[in-house]
């Protein structure tokens, strides 16, 4: 299991082995499930309550279903630890994130500085996306 | 048109100083090729036939005089002294280093111009009508909405990585203009029958090796619901949107596999759940960008006769110019074909001529057309004539829009590495072939596309006579169809039948126009008569043996 | 023959594996026999080349001939503007590449 490379949360990481997202909605006490690019999010929205970490698999960064599936558990009011698993690169960091990734760990270790540099990249971003960061259509016209 | 505010150019500086670094680490190991080419392909920069190739964004079409010269200037300081305009609006240098690919990005930047997401699996250039803002047959000017999509796009992190390309048209008329049925998603602003002003959603169309038209999703989606929708059709295609075959991964083949019917659903859904996420715009800021698109000062009382004493000058108003909603004021086009030329390419010194003559003659503004050419959107009648003197001395004045000598042509095998066939020899002949027989004029409209490879940038199904490049056995041969249409009224083309080589599609193509002329009933194009009469007369004519004699 | 061709990383210029390095002459390409993917992957790592592919050539009197027509006109630049290829002063270099 690939090692948490960045966390942006204060709690404790969660412990529990991610269950497939099959028998996740079997074992009632999981805590922790992996989402692979097919499987649809939308089947974790019932259970939000006693998730307390969902893996996001990206065995190649391309594929970026992932992306939709971060957004739509925190549209759903998803609150726990989202980590970004797999092919996570120093690039796409700074997207992962304002989809609502709050964790990452890489197949393979990122340069911290590098890293650093891509997550703060940013000053001002276009869109809403739940991040909590405000578009610069809301920073042109304040409420 | 749009200027960008502090926010606006600090996105693009940003990109630069991103794509630098990327570079920086590609040329230091930290990044290899496989990691890197997604990144330098959404800044544009492809490595081609004969080397790096950069697509610069021209934002549906429209630039300023200054925007227009700095593309001149990078076109001497790093290319080889010309660029290419493409069937999408923008522009294209095929000789960029990568070392200098950053540095042409800053001075990009410099001029509010980028090359964001100009390749790649992301929402690409939105385009639009190139009679935006001057056309009296439009509803509104169609171009905020795209820079409001602009905008909404660029950098969207959900959508980076999309199973293909992803291309917009937004379009204000019933007159298309933009191809938008051919699109990803086209747009087209409407009017619906309380009055209100919104946006019809069609989702699916594309060309390459399935040709498509978009079906209509939505007949009405209100302005002030517009990011929301297009979100909604976005997300849905990312989630399911084919990944296993590169060739079935657009979003066209979702919306036929899935139905219209059942992506509509789909869409309908994820929207009525995006629209409590607070995602779209305020209806203020369409308005901040509409205010950047208001009429230019237009002189009233001007002369609305044009004298047209001079012949040649006459042709080309006959034929390269467009009624203006203003009085007093025509849209002329500049045609990037002259007879016997390379479609869409133009030197730098004719760009900074192009430059100029924007900002001398119609409001520093300019558009580049689908069709590859360029567009002075207000001209006074007056000036038409001074106009064309200063383009018919750079050679920007072939009067042929929309006839057969306009061609529409792909790079092809002479430049691009995806390429079965080269396509500007043949264009170039079919254009030398009806310069000689005269017979252009007489023919009148008559859209001709080429395309070097079943990718069909040159969008040879959507031709009323298009050329499909292949290669047979290492050579090159040529695939002759008829009857495609870009408008409103589209249609794709239909195969001929066998192929033919380089001398044997001019032939083809000429006996094709024969047919025309001998069976065309009064007022009917090219396509019109191929509609009434259907693909057999032509067949005879193009695969007849020839007599004994000649 | 098997040659190897490739564009240069820093500045992308269409280059043939002469044996010992990279040219920019289709004419000195080397025979790589069966070694071309091995030194494709070495050139590779080192950064010198991207995306380098082996083809098919003929070694003729005036040198190497890539097989199919695309590698000709990639050796030689696009085939309507001679001016740019690496032959301008030769009117007949369109020839062969058809």
């Amino acid at each position: 299991m690939a090692e948490v490379q960045f966390r942006f949360r204060d709690d404790e990481p969660v412990a529990d082995p991610a269950v497939t997202v099959d028998s996740f909605a079997a074992q009632s006490n999981a805590a922790a499930v992996r989402l692979e690019p097919g499987d649809d999010a939308a089947l974790l929205i019932p259970h939000l309550e006693r998730l307390r970490l969902v893996e996001v698999a990206f065995p190649v960064w391309t594929d970026g279903r992932g992306y939709s599936s971060a957004r739509t558990l925190r549209e759903a009011g998803y609150t726990g630890e989202l980590r970004a698993v797999g092919d996570v690169l120093i690039d796409q960091l700074g997207q992962m994130r304002r989809c609502g990734f709050d964790s990452f760990a890489p197949e393979h270790e990122l340069d911290a500085d590098d890293a650093a540099a891509s997550f703060a990249r940013w000053d001002n971003v276009y869109q809403a996306t739940g991040d909590g960061r405000k578009p610069i259509w809301a920073l042109r016209h304040p409420a | 048109m749009y200027k960008y505010d502090s926010y606006d150019q600090q996105m693009v500086d940003t990109r630069v100083a991103e794509f630098r670094d990327q570079t920086r680490r590609r040329l230091e190991g930290h990044l290899t090729e496989d990691q890197f080419r997604p990144l330098r392909l959404m800044n544009g920069l492809y490595l081609q036939l004969h080397a790096y190739m950069l697509r610069v964004a021209v934002p549906y079409g429209t630039l300023s005089s200054a925007q227009m010269r700095m593309l001149g200037d990078i076109a001497d300081k790093y290319d080889r002294g010309y660029g290419h305009f493409t069937t999408r609006q923008n522009i294209q240098y095929n000789w960029i280093k990568l070392e200098d690919a950053p540095d042409i990005l800053a001075d990009l930047a410099s001029v509010e111009m980028h090359a964001i997401q100009t390749s790649g699996n992301c929402i690409r250039n939105i385009s639009s009508d190139q009679y935006a803002g001057a056309a009296a047959d439009e509803l509104v000017d169609p171009r905020p909405y795209a820079e409001l999509l602009r905008q909404w796009s660029s950098f969207h992190p959900e959508f980076l990585a999309l199973p293909r390309k992803f291309k917009i048209a937004v379009i204000a008329s019933e007159t298309d203009r933009a191809a938008m049925l051919l699109h990803d998603i086209g747009i087209r602003i409407v009017r619906n029958d309380a009055g209100e002003i919104g946006a019809a959603f069609y989702v699916g169309g594309g060309m390459g090796r399935t040709p498509m038209i978009a079906p209509l999703i939505r007949d009405f989606v209100p302005l002030d619901q517009l990011i929301t929708y297009a979100e909604a059709c976005l997300r849905v295609y990312n989630r399911h949107g084919r990944r296993d075959n590169k060739y079935k991964a657009r979003i066209k083949i979702l919306v036929h596999e899935l139905g219209k019917a059942e992506y509509t659903r789909q869409v309908e859904a994820e929207f009525a759940h995006l629209l409590s996420q607070d995602i779209e715009p305020p209806l203020a800021e369409l308005a901040r960008i509409k205010a950047q698109f208001a009429d230019p000062a237009y002189e009233t009382g001007l002369a609305d006769e044009i004298d047209l004493a001079n012949p040649a000058f006459a042709r080309w108003v006959a034929s390269n110019t467009h009624a203006h909603k203003a009085p007093g004021y025509a849209i002329a086009v500049v045609s990037l074909k002259p007879v016997g030329g390379i479609p869409g390419d133009a030197s730098a010194d004719q760009i900074r001529l192009m430059a100029d003559l924007a900002r001398d003659y119609s409001f520093d503004e300019l558009r580049v057309t689908h069709a590859q050419n360029i567009v002075y959107a207000h001209v006074r009648k007056a000036d038409l004539f001074a106009l064309w003197q200063k383009l018919d001395a750079a050679g920007l004045a072939t009067a042929n829009l929309d006839q057969i000598g306009d061609i529409i042509a792909c790079p092809g095998l002479d430049y691009c590495s995806l390429a079965n066939a080269r396509s500007i020899p043949v264009a170039q002949k079919i254009s030398e072939r009806f310069a000689a027989n005269g017979k252009a004029e007489d023919i009148g409209e008559l859209k001709l596309k080429i395309s070097g490879c079943i990718n069909a940038c040159g969008h040879h199904h959507a031709g009323h006579i298009g050329i499909l490049g292949v290669d047979r056995k290492g050579t090159e041969n040529y695939q002759l169809l008829l009857g495609g249409s870009e408008g409103a009224d589209c249609s794709l083309g239909t195969i001929t039948g066998p192929g033919f080589g380089e001398d044997g599609i001019v032939d083809a193509v000429e006996k094709a126009t024969d047919v025309y002329l001998a069976r065309r009933e009064s007022g009917e194009r090219f396509l019109d008569t191929y509609r009434r009469i259907g693909m057999q007369p032509f067949k005879e004519a193009i695969y007849a043996k020839e007599s004994v004699d000649g | 023959m098997k040659i190897l061709t490739g564009n240069d990383l820093r500045s992308g210029a269409v280059v043939w594996w002469d044996g010992s390095g990279w040219s920019l002459h289709v004419e000195q390409a080397a025979d790589v026999g069966s070694d071309g993917d091995v030194i494709a992957a070495r050139e590779v790592a080192a950064r010198t080349v991207v995306s380098p592919y082996v083809i098919d050539g003929e070694a003729t009197s005036a040198g190497v001939r890539p097989a199919h027509i695309k590698e000709r006109i990639r050796a030689l630049g696009p085939t309507v503007r001679l001016d740019l290829s690496l032959k301008p002063a030769d009117p007949a270099a369109g020839d062969w590449v058809i």
